[in-house]
């Protein structure tokens, strides 16, 4: 029973589990049992708060524009607005254009959905709870997230019209920028937790609020920079060049309509809901409750009930503070006015790539010269490689727990020895 | 028939399926597609074998980087939509029989060497005389954990030779005389002894390294500098 | 269990068929380039394939970093190459590009 709480991974807990209930099975075959619930459940994640999304977004715009928003159907408040959408989006006639490539046409939205889907494969909801514990957890987040790019490519080339084909080349040339300083700005906290998966990450600014990463000098910077990039790599405005719908119609969307067109915006707020997962996990201290609490019951209890329970409870503080972020998306998209695309290209190329050199740099320099200075490695709160990590014993799982053990000591000592 | 084996069977479909789909078909675009697909499965056999900071890397420069320029570069310079610039079906023919005739030789000179066994590829080209085929490869425990291994190596610390990190059984052996914790010795060379090794230390990949970098910039310069807009001189 | 390696040296011989087959027929200057990509992969799945089953241990996967790295460089320089011809000939067709024919 212990090895079921004490699992790295959804997957080490199936395999825990089936081995319970008298069907052990392989590694591999419990990977694959683990992708597929993980994807079930964001796929039940974004069929029901897409939906919440949706209407979180339709209502605060309306406050923001002195408006009330929806408010017939389902109840005072208009909560299944989205449903009564989706259901008109699915019975909506499917189009194809005449002079549209039709094969590619159809293939796009899938591209896009699969591409923000797969990206939650690695990201940790709670200690733990993650499909598959990657060790290049962020690195394949980057990369898979990166693809979806391609698909609003092709669905803009594909339509056969000029407004498409504008959004699409608008597109190209602001993700490929904007990607540079995403990931430059992601690797900060990366260099002081000396780890790229996403759940030691996390683990290491457990124990409170003075642990988080925002509160490193260098790393509260980046967090804004991240967050701007990532703003844009969703497509959302003020960077919505890509279907500027006052200029370009609605840019590659111009051509879809009905099933096809609500997939494009299932992907866009699946991407908001991941990047600022990541920026949770990476800057705001994961799932951790900011007081210390949830870690002590931990170190109290490493393995079993109590600890999965505070597990469950970090779930809910960890989807709390990406809502708080998506709902930043949304205010910002409806009191900013859009950017014009030289101006994109300025902001990202002139400004915000030196900003995270400089800031990349200055991560990698700040516990040297602490170090030097005053013989710490930071200022508010524990170094990163004093903090007290549970490695966990996933007895009888494998031998991950061990991996993960001598990871963490390297980590450790990774950041001592930096500091001598 | 496990799991890995499904995988690797559904992806290495797809892996030749969109390869020769690039090569037969007329469409730029339909082209990049099939090759986001090819070089796609490619990540996941990489994955498959091991190799996850590969295969990742593959996913973000090829597919996410190296394929939106292409794509970019398709819109750029298309006279009107869906241009196709047809190769005469003689030379296609032609190239296509050569292809396959190229690929039965190839294939054979593949299928000639005798893999497992009892002698087989251990004794005709393993390098080292004390490594066993199959189980001295990287990554044995099918771990996937390259990211370290791999950063190591960049700077010119070979995780897998110099400090036997990835043998489990010589390691083992050596931490009966001498209790050595890998990742100390790891960063800090200097205070623990490092492991006695029976071959020199390498060298690692710092130098090389560095020549990339450096090769990278100025590549950045060179096409940024090649690419810029010019006034044409017959207008 | 694994699959044998020559089943990966297959596919990477498909690759590279599939690859210069692409570069030979291919007029479109970008449709070349797709060839080259298509050529370093198959060499990136061999080096992986042989830092899996062999003793080359972690040289196989540094290099098919090195080449993943040295492909997208030559990406770029071959798709500002292929801009300038664009804008020299107003097409991308390679064959046109005679003018140095004797």
């Amino acid at each position: 029973m212990d090895t079921l709480f004490a699992a790295n991974s959804l997957a080490e807990f199936f395999q825990a589990l089936l081995a319970l209930v008298g069907f052990p099975v392989s590694a591999p075959i419990a990977h694959v049992i683990a992708v597929v619930t993980h994807v079930a459940l964001v796929v039940g994640w974004f069929g029901l708060p897409a939906g919440l999304f949706i209407w979180a977004e339709r209502k605060i715009s309306a406050r923001i524009q002195d408006r009330l928003g929806p408010t017939r159907v389902g109840g005072k408040f208009g909560w299944l607005q989205s449903l009564a959408d989706g259901v008109k989006l699915i019975q909506k006639e499917d189009l194809v254009p005449k002079d549209a490539d039709g094969l590619m046409f159809r293939m796009a939205p899938y591209i896009v959905v699969v591409a923000s889907l797969a990206a939650y494969l690695a990201l940790p909801f709670s200690d733990g709870w993650t499909a598959v514990a990657l060790d290049t957890g962020l690195f394949l987040t980057l990369a898979v997230l990166s693809l979806e790019v391609l698909g609003v490519i092709l669905a803009g080339y594909s339509s056969g019209s000029k407004w498409a084909l504008f959004g699409a080349i608008r597109e190209s040339a602001q993700m490929v920028s904007y990607e540079i300083p995403m990931a430059l700005c992601a690797l900060c906290p990366i260099v002081t937790a000396g780890t790229l998966n996403l759940n030691e990450v996390a683990l290491l600014q457990s124990g409170g609020v003075w642990n988080w990463n925002i509160l490193h000098p260098f790393n509260f910077f980046a967090f804004f920079v991240y967050f701007t990039c990532a703003t844009a790599s969703c497509k959302r405005a003020p960077f919505d060049l890509a279907e500027a719908e006052s200029e370009l119609v609605a840019g590659f969307l111009t051509e879809y309509s009905g099933f096809r067109w609500s997939l494009f915006f299932l992907a866009e707020y699946a991407s908001m809901f991941l990047v600022s997962g990541l920026a949770t996990v990476l800057f705001l201290g994961g799932w951790d409750d900011g007081l210390g609490v949830l870690a002590s019951i931990k170190t109290a209890s490493p393995n079993g009930a109590v600890s999965f329970l505070a597990n469950a409870i970090g779930l809910l503080f960890f989807l709390v503070k990406a809502s708080v972020l998506v709902c930043v998306q949304i205010w910002v998209r409806w009191t900013l006015p859009r950017l014009r695309i030289d101006q994109v290209m300025t902001t990202c190329l002139k400004y915000l790539i030196p900003i995270s050199c400089f800031l990349f740099a200055g991560t990698v320099a700040y516990p040297l010269v602490l170090a030097t200075m005053s013989g710490k490695t930071s200022i508010i709160g524990q170094p990163a490689g004093e903090r007290l990590v549970q490695p966990k014993k996933a007895a009888g799982v494998s031998n991950a727990g061990a991996t993960t053990e001598s990871h963490l000591r390297i980590t450790a000592t990774g950041t001592e020895g930096s500091g001598r | 028939m496990t799991a890995e084996i499904i995988l690797f069977w559904l992806f290495a479909f797809l892996t030749c399926a969109g390869a020769i789909m690039v090569a037969a078909s007329q469409n730029v675009v339909r082209m990049a597609f099939s090759l986001v697909l090819t070089l796609g499965s490619t990540a996941v056999l990489f994955l498959l074998l091991g190799a996850d900071f590969v295969g990742a890397t593959q996913l973000l420069v090829y597919v996410g980087g190296t394929l939106v320029l292409l794509v970019f570069g398709v819109m750029l310079t298309a006279t009107g939509p869906f241009t196709r610039i047809k190769s005469s079906p003689a030379d296609a023919i032609l190239s296509g029989l050569i292809g396959v005739v190229f690929l039965f030789i190839v294939a054979s000179t593949v299928t000639a060497v005798n893999w497992d066994g009892e002698n087989g590829i251990d004794q005709k080209i393993a390098m080292g005389a004390h490594a066993k085929a199959v189980e001295g490869g990287f990554n044995p425990t099918q771990q996937g954990n390259t990211t370290r291994p791999l950063g190591l190596s960049f700077l010119s610390l070979r995780a897998d030779r110099d400090l036997k990190l990835d043998l489990p059984k010589e390691s083992s052996a050596e931490t009966n005389t001498a209790p050595v914790v890998p990742g100390v010795s790891v960063v800090m060379p200097g205070v623990m002894p490092p492991p006695k090794s029976p071959v020199p230390l390498s060298t690692g990949y710092l130098l090389p390294f560095e020549i990339v970098s450096v090769h990278l910039l100025v590549v950045l310069v060179g096409a940024a500098y090649l690419a810029r807009t010019k006034r044409r001189a017959t207008t | 269990m694994q699959p044998t390696p020559d089943k990966f040296l297959f596919i990477s011989a498909v690759l590279f068929v599939c690859g210069v087959v692409c570069m030979t027929t291919k007029r479109n200057g970008i449709g070349i380039l797709m060839g080259v990509e298509l050529v370093l992969n198959a060499a990136n799945l061999n080096f992986i394939t042989f830092s899996r089953f062999t003793p080359l241990g972690l040289d196989g996967q540094v290099f098919s970093l090195f080449v993943i790295v040295l492909a997208a460089a030559e990406a770029a320089v071959a798709l500002a190459i292929a801009l300038n011809f664009y804008n020299n000939h107003l097409t991308i067709d390679v064959d046109r590009g005679d003018e140095l024919h004797g």
